[in-house]
């Protein structure tokens, strides 16, 4: 039970005043947090009850992207893959990064399919896009389970390195939360944003090493793909679930992590600065 | 301490953009192209407005406060202030003890979602934990007269039992403020009984209650202090509720029976004004002798016409008891007046000797016939009050108000014998 809720608790005071934002925040959204897993469920079973083919959605939508990618990279362009069948090595980056690419999406629109409950109940609006990337989460367990079946079939047996998979995921949801954050802001105050944020996603996929490998880049370019924070973060979890050195060096995986931090530090800063404007611009 | 809330100077400001000029919403476009015009001229076009201002008050725990006011007197917005929605412009407002508010039943109810589902997530957007939601479930389900359908989805069920089971969560709350809006507009008599009494219920507990109503006998029945809001500014508060009401009542009456609209409605049908005058053209101040006939004007943009639109007066008594609805499609299809894109401007009348003495709730609703409602009786923002005393009738026995709604004159004669 949360505080407040019993008689003999002490009750809380919570004093408003023009300008000045409370103090109390993050109290506040630690006790809401039964509404994130709430908001979270709700999205998770709503997915799964709305899609005709139920959860086989969520395995066909990775399944066929990968075979294609699979197709045009590894048979038409025969780009390397370290050894690894073509299939598991897409496979491998495009779990990550349909967790990343699904936050921000699924993200940017959340206040907005929200807005009715923005305008009419008071919680730490954090919540909303917290529980989208929740939900992608979610996702990316069920997904999991068809890159274990896909190495049985290719009797492909994962390294050690597996068990590095938690941490190497850490940097990506931190880096998801914080383009859900900004995103969701952004779109909520400029309702324009919500159709360049599929055209976000689309470019970024190219340009990050899904379909291929950071080695398949020509070295000259290599310095720019990297810049992507993305890039050395999907080629990490890649190389956690393949358990394969990782490409590209750990400086720049370092380098990666720090921009996936500050990502997240600026999308909860820009957050927080027009939250309290959302019920009167939804 | 004693206080749950405390209002100091609390005021509301709201900047005007070109008024439904490009859509409701800020592009970052148009926002990027203003910025830089700003640059060489100072911006003119925001239009700033006061939906509230320099209100304070002090609610002392275990009150039941009513907050009543004409429609645009600041009464949401004062709501969504306390229940923490949007953020004042000016001033301070201290809350003791959990609050919770009820601005709509079934808020976040998801159509695919099962009663049983809907129960858990209204509960946690309504601030239960999962422990409180599992503790009353068998009684909200109960209250609601659901329990046969709790697997159901709710977009199968009738909006009667969506807004009892919506209402039964609501109701099982357990918070030391209960911020109430117009909730109980919604739903069939005998559940909005129920409704009453249970919240008088949660009254007997010592809860804090501020109540927010058009329906001027609930408040009554319910609050124990009322406020009045005029203007964006408080203008009585009394914890003589009847007194409250009837200066209220009063002062509305004071003032036109007109109603010009912040913009409500649809494409298809935006109401701008309604006003009540007499027959002679000239408009109603205050109250309006029972015998005479009221004129009603309405006029609505219509920008997009929709040849299934119905629209025209639900009228409501004190309680806030539907008596009835008008529509201009109500004559034979060749007298209805045309809708074109522009202005509507429809009329009808009142009959004099209709409605008994009282205070009448005179509201512009519309649908798209059997398709989608606009303005549903008891949400419509676009309303206004007519004040119905004296002009009786010439008998002498006839001097007041008689019991009833309405007062018609019967013509009695004798008969002859045989």
């Amino acid at each position: 039970m949360s505080p407040g809720t019993g008689g003999p608790a002490p009750r809380e005071v919570v004093v408003i005043e023009a300008g000045r934002t409370e103090g109390r925040y993050w109290r506040d959204l630690w006790r809401y947090r039964e509404l994130f897993y709430v908001m979270a469920w709700r999205d998770v079973v709503i997915r799964y009850k709305q899609a005709a083919f139920g959860v086989a959605w969520a395995v066909l939508r990775p399944l066929l992207t990968m075979a294609a990618f699979a197709f045009v990279f590894g048979r038409i362009a025969r780009l390397p893959s370290d050894g690894v069948p073509y299939p598991l090595f897409v496979l491998a980056a495009m779990l990550p990064w349909q967790l990343f690419s699904g936050s921000i999406s699924d993200g940017s629109l959340v206040l907005v399919t929200n807005a009715n409950v923005v305008s009419k109940t008071y919680f730490p609006r954090m919540v909303l896009p917290a529980s989208s990337v929740a939900v992608n989460l979610f996702d990316l367990g069920v997904s999991l389970g068809l890159l274990a079946a896909l190495m049985g079939w290719y009797r492909f047996a994962p390294g050690a390195g597996l068990f590095l998979l938690p941490l190497a995921l850490l940097p990506l949801v931190a880096l998801a939360l914080g383009g859900a954050l900004l995103l969701s802001a952004l779109t909520a105050r400029y309702r324009d944003f919500r159709y360049a944020v599929p055209f976000l996603v689309q470019f970024w996929l190219y340009v990050s090493p899904v379909g291929y490998g950071l080695d398949a880049v020509p070295a000259r370019y290599r310095g720019l793909f990297q810049a992507n924070p993305l890039a050395p973060l999907l080629e990490g979890v890649r190389s956690c679930i393949l358990g394969r050195p990782l490409p590209g060096g750990w400086v720049a995986y370092a380098a990666a992590c720090v921009s996936a931090g500050a990502a997240l530090a600026v999308g909860v800063a820009y957050f927080r600065r027009v939250e309290r404007g959302f019920a009167d611009v939804i | 301490m004693g206080a749950a809330i405390r209002v100091e100077g609390l005021g509301k400001r709201y900047t005007i953009a070109h008024p439904l000029q490009d859509g409701r919403y800020r592009t970052l476009r148009e926002s990027l192209t203003r910025g830089v015009a700003s640059l060489f001229r100072p911006r003119a076009s925001d239009e700033e407005f006061w939906a509230l201002r320099g209100v304070g008050f002090e609610v002392p725990r275990g009150q039941r406060i009513g907050i009543i006011g004409r429609n645009g007197a600041g009464k949401s917005t004062l709501l969504k202030l306390l229940s923490r929605i949007t953020d004042p412009s000016e001033g301070r407002l201290t809350l003791e003890g959990r609050v919770a508010s009820l601005l709509e039943v079934g808020t976040g109810f998801h159509p695919e979602l099962t009663g049983r589902e809907n129960v858990f997530l209204n509960g946690a957007i309504l601030g239960m934990s999962r422990a409180e939601v599992r503790a009353k479930f068998d009684a909200i389900v109960a209250f609601g007269e659901v329990e046969r359908f709790l697997d159901t989805p709710v977009k199968r069920y009738s909006s009667g039992m969506y807004t009892r089971l919506a209402f039964s969560v609501a109701a099982h709350l357990d918070p030391d403020v209960l911020v109430v809006d117009e909730v109980l507009a919604v739903g069939d008599a005998a559940f909005q009984r129920k409704c009453l009494e249970k919240m008088e219920d949660v009254n007997a507990s010592g809860r804090t209650v501020v109540f927010v109503s058009h329906q001027l006998a609930a408040v009554r029945r319910l609050c124990n202090r009322c406020l009045v809001l005029e203007g964006g500014h408080l203008a009585l508060d009394s914890t003589d509720v009847d007194a409250a009401i009837g200066a209220y009542l009063r002062g509305d009456g004071a003032q036109e029976a007109v109603w010009e609209g912040t913009p409500a409605g649809a494409p298809s049908f935006a109401p701008r004004r309604l006003a009540l005058t007499l027959d002679d053209g000239t408009p109603l101040r205050g109250a309006a002798p029972v015998s005479s006939r009221i004129r009603v004007e309405l006029d609505a943009e219509v920008a997009d016409p929709d040849p299934s639109l119905v629209a025209g007066l639900a009228v409501f008594d004190e309680a806030g008891e539907l008596l009835f609805v008008s529509h201009f499609t109500d004559g034979p299809e060749r007298d209805w007046p045309r809708v074109e894109p522009g202005m509507l401007r429809l009329a009808c009348a009142l009959p004099g000797g209709l409605l008994n003495e009282g205070a009448y709730r005179v509201e512009v609703v519309a649908e798209l016939r059997c398709r989608e409602s606009i303005l549903e009786p008891g949400r419509s923002p676009a309303a206004v009050w007519l004040r119905l005393s004296g002009g009786l009738s010439e008998s002498p026995y006839w001097v007041s108000r008689r019991p009833g709604i309405l007062a018609p004159r019967l013509e009695w004669r004798g008969r002859l014998p045989g």
